[in-house]
């Protein structure tokens, strides 16, 4: 093998960025859609948005084969629990999407059973704004997403918790 | 014609437990007592408001009324398209009146929904449990002297943390 062809066939990176670049072109979303925002969603799957330009458009109705939570819609006081149960069952690493204000803040909804902003009780990566957002500010907020997973450092990352 | 003849059969039966009779925007209510409901519903069945097309209540606090919760029936004629309204009053301190699940089997979830939002309860129903409000809720949510956002059950959750990751501090960027 002559120089000219090992220059031409080798790439030189690190582990971190090679598994970062994988995590971030392939997320598979867990849809948890209680409101209109749920409906919305859908339409950013469709042909005319189309989210498979950025590798997310393998939607998965079960936490254990996803590492994306989309929560779309308002958040009672009798949801709350299956949510926090939906978090801890998908496998690590996970990212957390807040869409839509209800989501992110209660929206119009200052009510006994309304949760107001799921980010008090789980963690929340990406705030979409909206009501409900439009299908550029779903795909906007996944790619500030995939900025932030290029990022990570796994030195950063502390151990996991036994519990 | 049908409804007025009705209307007045019904208040001679049972004379003492019709409290009024009123009309709001061309529909008839029928206001009576909590305690004998199933009897005047009996009637009105067998007379042809087969359908009951909605129970619900009304929590009278600052509206005035006969008594501080009315319970509401909304009872629909399919043979001539008639409607009736018949208003169950039941009093603040023993809120309870008989339940008519025992004539229309879709009573059956309606009144535990009134259950559970209002406090109202049913004698003779075979399940009065909540259906929307979590098991271990407490208090009726719909009643007027409840405050709107709550008594701090919104905010009764464990927080749950990130597993791997807590160091990275997403949130920064």
């Amino acid at each position: 093998m002559d120089r000219r062809e090992i220059k031409s066939n080798f790439l030189t990176t690190t582990v971190e960025s090679a598994v970062n670049w994988a995590r971030k072109n392939s997320l598979w979303p867990m849809p948890f859609g209680t409101a209109c925002c749920g409906v919305e969603l859908m339409a950013v799957l469709a042909a005319r948005s189309d989210i498979a330009r950025f590798g997310a458009e393998a939607i998965r109705f079960s936490p254990r084969q996803s590492d994306l939570l989309i929560v779309a819609g308002r958040i009672t006081i009798k949801m709350m629990p299956v949510l926090q149960r939906i978090y801890q069952q998908m496998p690590e690493p996970k990212w957390v999407i807040s869409m839509g204000a209800c989501a992110s803040s209660g929206g119009v909804f200052d009510t006994y059973s309304v949760i107001q902003g799921i980010d008090q009780f789980i963690p929340v990566d990406i705030y979409i704004p909206g009501c409900p957002p439009r299908p550029e500010g779903i795909l906007d907020g996944l790619i500030k997403l995939q900025k932030l997973i290029e990022k990570e450092k796994f030195s950063d990352y502390s151990l996991p918790n036994s519990s | 014609m049908f409804l007025q003849n009705l209307i007045t059969k019904v208040t001679e039966q049972f004379s003492d437990s019709i409290l009024d009779t009123t009309e709001f925007r061309g529909e008839t209510v029928l206001h009576i007592k909590g305690e004998c409901v199933l009897e005047v519903l009996e009637v009105l069945k067998s007379e042809g408001f087969h359908f009951l097309a909605d129970l619900t209540a009304v929590d009278n606090l600052e509206m005035g009324g006969f008594e501080r919760y009315s319970v509401v029936y909304h009872l629909l004629n399919h043979g001539n398209g008639e409607r009736l309204v018949v208003k169950a009053y039941v009093p603040e301190n023993n809120p309870n009146l008989p339940s008519v699940e025992s004539l229309w089997k879709t009573a059956d979830w309606q009144e535990r929904e009134v259950y559970d939002l209002f406090g109202i309860t049913f004698d003779g129903h075979p399940n009065l449990i909540r259906i929307m409000n979590p098991d271990d809720f407490k208090g009726h949510p719909l009643r007027k002297d409840y405050p709107r956002i709550g008594k701090g059950e919104r905010k009764d959750f464990p927080i749950v943390e990130r597993n791997i990751g807590t160091k990275i501090g997403r949130s920064e960027s």
